[in-house]
C-alpha cells in the first residue's frame, strides 16, 4: 500500500512538473516573442544630450524654453508651430473671434491622453485655471487671458482682458494637461521652480503628445517612448528618445564621437571644426532668435553694497558699464566669430525689431571712466555679477571676460557662476546686481514678450522676469497699448518705441545673438530652428 | 687591512644614510616646486587672480616654441588670456596649501585620537577605532564629495572662494585621520608598556602629560612618514574634487581646476591648457611619493636590517 501511494505521489508530482515545464516554456516563448517585437517594427532610438537638464516636468512651474522644449514632446498645445514656425492647429482644430475679448476654439475629437483618458473641453478649462493661478511661475505666459469657459464638450471660449493680437502665439506654448489626472494625483495647484513648490506633475507627465514619458530622473536621464495612439500622423520614425544632460563640453563631445549619444544640442563652439571633420558626423548651424544680455539691479541698493545708494540708478553708470565691454573681442575669442553683436533686445526676424536700434554702445574704457566720474564714481564701485555656467553658449567664459573688462574700467566685480538649477531661482528672487539672461521671445516670437515679461513693472501677470525693480511708466504704458492694439504697424511702433527707451536708458546691456549649433551622426535628420527648439517629431533616423 | 675594513663600514654607513640618487632628485624637484609655489607672487610673470592682468585678446596663444606662440607667455595662455605659467604657479600654491592643510588637520586629529585610544584603551579605544573603521569603509573621494556637497547644502557660503579651501581641507582630512590614529594607537600601546612610561605613571604625572610629553615624541617618526605619503594623496584628492567641480572655483584655480578648464578644450586642439597643469600635478605627486616611499623604507626595521 505505502508503495502504491508513493508511486501515485510520484506520478502526480511528475505531472505537475510536466505542466510546470510547459508553462515555463510558454512564458519563455512569450517573452522571446515580446522581445522580438520591437525589432520587427524596427526600433529607432535617438539618444541625445544637452549641457543641462530641464527644470521640472510641470509645464506651468517655469519659464525656461529648454524645459518647454522637452515637455513639447509629451504635451500638445492648442495650436503649434509647423516646420516653418508658422502657427497651425493642434489640439484645437479651428477658432473664431466672437467678440474682441472672446475667442471660440473648436477642439479635436477622439484625442486620448497617454493614460487613456479622453481629451475634452474640461481639460482645457482646468489647464488654463491651473496656469492662471497666481502661484504658477508661468502665469505671465498667458497674461491677457481672464479665463477659459466651456461651451460644450469640444468647444471652449477664451475670455480676454481686452482685444489682444497675440493670443495664438501665446497658446502655442501652453500645454494642455488632463483634468482627471491632475485631480487623481492631487496636482490641480501648479508647481513653481522659484518658490520650490512641487507636485506630482513635477516629476510625472501625462499629455497627448507624440511621446510618452517613461522615466524622468532629474540631472540623470529622461526616457520617452513613441505614442502609438497619437492623434497626428507622425512624420518622424523614432520609437524611443533617451536624453542625458552632460555638463562638460569635452565629455559631451567624447560621448558623441564614441557613439554613446547620437546627437547634441547645443554643440560647444570650440569643437565644431573637430566634430564636422570627424567621419560620420555633421554640424548644423543657424542664427538663433536668442539674444544674450545683462540685466541690472534697479532697486535702491546694490546687493554688493547694502546701505549705500545704488550707482546703477544713474543712467551714466549703466552706459559706462556698456561702454566698458569689448564686444568685438568676446565675439572673436569667446564666441569664435559665430555670434552677432547686438544693441537691442530682439533678433531681426521678430516683429518690433528696428535695425536703427541694433547698435551696441562703442567699446571705450575712457568714455566709461569719464561717465563714471561724471556720475560721482571716479573710483568705480562694487557690484555682483552672477552667471549660469550651463545654460547659454559659453556663458561662463563670457562673464569672466566681462568681469575682467569692468575691472579694467575701475569697477570691482564679485563674479559667481553656477548651474542653472540654482542660478535661475536666485535671479527670480532678485538676489543679484548684474546677471546674464538670454531671451528668445518664446513662445509668442514677438517683441511683446520682452515688453510684458522684462520691461513692464513687476505686477500681477506682467513683469514676471523683471525681478530687480525696473519701473518706467513710459514702458508700462507702451506695453499696455501694444497688448490691445490690433493695427499691426501701430502695435509694432509701440514695441519699437519701448525698445528704443530701453536702449536710450541702458536699462539692459545687450551682448550678442547666439548661434544654434547642433552636432549629430550623419544618419540623423533634424530640422534646426531659430528658436533653438529640438523638435524630434520632425526627426528621422536612417 | 683593518683600516680598509673600517673604511668599507664607514662607506656602507654613509651609503645607508645618504638617499639614493633618484630620491635626491625627487627631493630637489619637490623642493623646487614647493619654493616656486611659495614664492609664486614674486616669480610668476603675472598675477592670474588679478582680472586686470590678462586680456581676452591674448586668449589661446600656444606655448612659445609652437608656431603662433608668444615669448610673453612661455607655456601659452588659457581661454581667457591668462598666462599658463603664472596660473600653474598660483594653482600649485593653492593645491599644496590645501593638501598641506588637510595633512596637518588629519595628523592632528589622528595623532590625538590614536594616543587616547592606545593609552586609555577600553571603551574609548573601541569607540574611536570603530568610527575609524566605518570611515575607512567609504572611498576617500566619495566621502570628500559628500562632505563638500553637504557643506554647500547647509550654507551657500561654502561655495564662496574664501571658504572653499577650508571646506576642502575638512573634506579630505575627515578620511585621512584614521591612518594616523591606527599607527599611533599601535605605537602607543607598545610604548605604554615601557619602563619610562610606568615610571612617569608611578610618580603621579597626569595622563595628558604622559601622552603628549613622554609617548608622543617616541611615536612621531611613523607619523612623519605617513604625512609625506599622505601629502601626495591629499593633493590628488583636492585635484579630483576640483576637477569634478566641487573644489576651487575658476576665479581662484588650483591645479585640479586648471585641468578641468583645460579639459573642455582637449578636443579642439588647444592642448596646453590641460597638459601643463596636469604635468605639474604629476611631477609634484611623483616627487613627494618617491620621498615618502624612501622614508617609509628607511623607518621600516625589517627592510633596514637587510640594507
Amino acid at each position: 500500500m505505502p508503495l502504491a501511494k508513493q508511486r501515485k505521489l510520484q506520478k502526480v508530482s511528475r505531472e505537475k512538473m510536466m505542466s510546470r515545464l510547459v508553462l515555463t516554456g510558454a512564458v519563455a516563448f512569450a517573452a522571446a516573442g515580446f522581445l522580438a517585437l520591437p525589432s520587427q517594427v524596427e526600433a529607432k532610438t535617438l539618444r541625445w544630450s544637452s549641457q543641462g537638464d530641464i527644470a521640472t516636468m510641470d509645464p506651468y512651474a517655469h519659464t525656461e524654453s529648454f524645459t518647454s522644449n522637452m515637455q513639447h514632446h509629451i504635451y500638445d498645445p492648442l495650436v503649434r508651430r509647423n516646420k516653418e514656425l508658422q502657427i497651425e492647429p493642434a489640439l484645437a482644430t479651428s477658432w473664431t473671434i466672437e467678440a474682441p475679448d472672446r475667442w471660440r476654439f473648436k477642439l479635436r475629437q477622439g484625442v486620448k491622453f497617454h493614460d487613456g483618458r479622453p481629451f475634452t473641453a474640461d481639460d482645457v478649462v482646468a489647464s488654463v485655471a491651473r496656469l492662471l493661478d497666481p502661484a504658477a511661475r508661468a502665469r505671465g505666459n498667458l497674461s491677457n487671458v481672464k479665463e477659459a469657459v466651456k461651451v460644450d464638450d469640444f468647444t471652449v471660449d477664451f475670455v480676454l482682458n481686452g482685444p489682444y493680437p497675440l493670443l495664438l502665439n501665446d497658446l502655442s506654448g501652453i500645454f494642455i494637461m488632463s483634468k482627471g489626472w491632475l485631480e487623481a494625483n492631487n496636482a490641480l495647484k501648479p508647481g513653481n521652480t522659484t518658490t520650490g513648490v512641487t507636485t506630482f506633475a513635477s516629476t510625472n507627465a501625462n499629455g497627448t503628445g507624440p511621446f510618452v514619458l517613461e522615466t524622468y530622473q532629474p540631472d540623470n536621464r529622461t526616457v520617452m517612448n513613441v505614442n502609438p495612439n497619437w492623434w497626428d500622423k507622425p512624420v518622424h520614425n523614432i520609437t524611443r528618445i533617451e536624453f542625458r544632460p552632460i555638463k562638460s563640453d569635452a565629455t559631451r563631445v567624447a560621448a558623441l564621437l564614441s557613439g554613446e549619444i547620437d546627437m547634441m544640442a547645443p554643440a560647444p563652439l570650440q569643437d565644431l571644426a573637430r566634430i564636422g571633420g570627424a567621419d560620420g558626423f555633421k554640424v548644423v548651424e543657424e542664427p538663433s532668435l536668442r539674444l544674450i544680455f545683462l540685466g541690472l539691479n534697479h532697486r535702491a541698493e546694490l546687493q554688493a553694497e547694502p546701505g549705500k545708494p545704488n550707482p546703477m540708478k544713474d543712467k551714466r553708470v549703466r552706459q559706462a558699464l556698456w561702454h566698458a565691454i569689448d564686444l568685438d573681442t568676446i565675439h572673436r575669442r569667446v564666441m569664435r566669430a559665430k555670434s552677432r553683436n547686438v544693441g537691442t533686445m530682439v533678433a531681426p526676424p521678430i516683429p518690433g525689431y528696428s535695425a536703427a536700434l541694433d547698435q551696441p554702445l562703442p567699446f571705450n574704457v575712457d568714455t566709461a571712466k569719464k561717465l563714471l566720474t561724471e556720475a560721482g564714481y571716479p573710483n568705480g564701485f562694487k557690484t555682483k555679477l552672477n552667471c549660469s555656467n550651463d545654460r547659454y553658449i559659453a556663458d561662463e567664459q563670457t562673464c569672466v571676460a566681462i568681469a575682467a573688462m569692468w575691472t579694467r574700467a575701475g569697477i570691482t566685480v564679485d563674479l559667481k557662476t553656477e548651474s542653472r538649477a540654482t542660478y535661475f531661482p536666485l535671479v527670480d528672487k532678485g538676489e543679484t546686481d548684474v546677471y546674464i539672461l538670454g531671451w528668445a521671445t518664446l513662445p509668442p516670437m514677438d517683441s511683446y514678450s520682452v515688453a510684458s515679461a522684462l520691461l513692464h513693472t513687476k505686477s500681477g501677470a506682467l513683469g514676471g522676469n523683471n525681478p530687480n525693480g525696473l519701473s518706467d511708466p513710459r514702458l508700462d504704458d507702451l506695453t499696455k497699448k501694444a497688448a490691445v492694439e490690433l493695427d499691426e504697424p501701430k502695435r509694432r511702433a509701440f514695441l519699437t518705441e519701448a525698445l528704443k527707451i530701453t536702449r536710450d536708458e541702458a536699462y539692459f546691456i545687450p551682448l550678442h545673438q547666439q548661434p544654434v549649433a547642433w552636432a549629430m551622426k550623419k544618419n540623423i535628420e533634424v530640422p534646426v530652428f531659430a528658436d533653438e527648439y529640438v523638435r524630434l517629431w520632425f526627426a528621422t533616423v536612417n | 687591512m683593518t683600516k680598509g675594513v673600517i673604511t668599507a663600514t664607514r662607506l656602507g654607513a654613509l651609503r645607508r644614510a645618504m638617499p639614493p640618487a633618484y630620491v635626491t632628485m625627487a627631493g630637489l624637484v619637490a623642493g623646487a616646486l614647493l619654493l616656486a609655489a611659495l614664492f609664486a607672487p614674486q616669480i610668476a610673470p603675472t598675477n592670474p587672480l588679478d582680472l586686470r592682468s590678462f586680456n581676452l585678446a591674448d586668449s589661446e596663444i600656444p606655448p612659445f616654441w609652437v608656431e603662433g606662440g608668444d615669448a610673453r607667455f612661455l607655456l601659452g595662455t588659457d581661454n581667457q588670456g591668462r598666462d599658463m605659467l603664472s596660473a600653474i604657479l598660483y594653482g600649485a600654491r593653492v593645491s599644496i596649501m590645501i593638501g598641506g592643510g588637510a595633512v596637518f588637520l588629519a595628523a592632528a586629529i589622528g595623532v590625538s585620537l590614536g594616543l587616547l585610544a592606545g593609552y586609555l584603551g577600553g571603551r574609548i579605544d573601541a569607540v574611536i577605532m570603530r568610527i575609524g573603521d566605518i570611515i575607512l569603509s567609504f572611498p576617500t573621494i566619495l566621502l570628500a564629495l559628500l562632505v563638500a556637497g553637504l557643506a554647500r547644502a547647509v550654507t551657500p557660503e561654502a561655495a564662496n572662494p574664501r571658504y572653499v579651501p577650508f571646506v576642502l581641507i575638512g573634506a579630505i582630512a575627515i578620511h585621512e585621520w584614521v591612518q594616523y590614529a591606527r599607527t599611533v594607537r599601535a605605537a602607543t600601546m607598545v610604548e605604554g608598556a615601557r619602563e619610562y612610561v610606568k615610571a612617569a605613571r608611578v610618580i603621579g604625572l597626569p595622563s595628558a602629560r604622559i601622552m603628549f610629553r613622554h609617548i608622543l615624541p617616541n611615536v612621531m617618526s611613523p607619523v612623519l612618514v605617513i604625512a609625506t605619503i599622505n601629502l601626495a594623496q591629499a593633493v590628488l584628492t583636492e585635484a579630483t574634487l576640483s576637477f569634478l567641480g566641487v573644489g576651487m572655483p575658476p576665479t581662484y584655480p588650483s591645479l585640479g581646476t586648471l585641468i578641468r578648464i583645460g579639459n573642455e578644450f582637449v578636443f579642439s586642439g588647444i592642448w596646453w591648457i590641460a597638459l601643463f597643469p596636469a604635468l605639474a600635478l604629476v611631477i609634484l605627486v611623483l616627487a613627494v611619493n618617491v620621498i615618502g616611499d624612501w622614508l617609509r623604507d628607511r623607518f621600516n626595521p625589517k627592510l633596514r636590517s637587510r640594507g
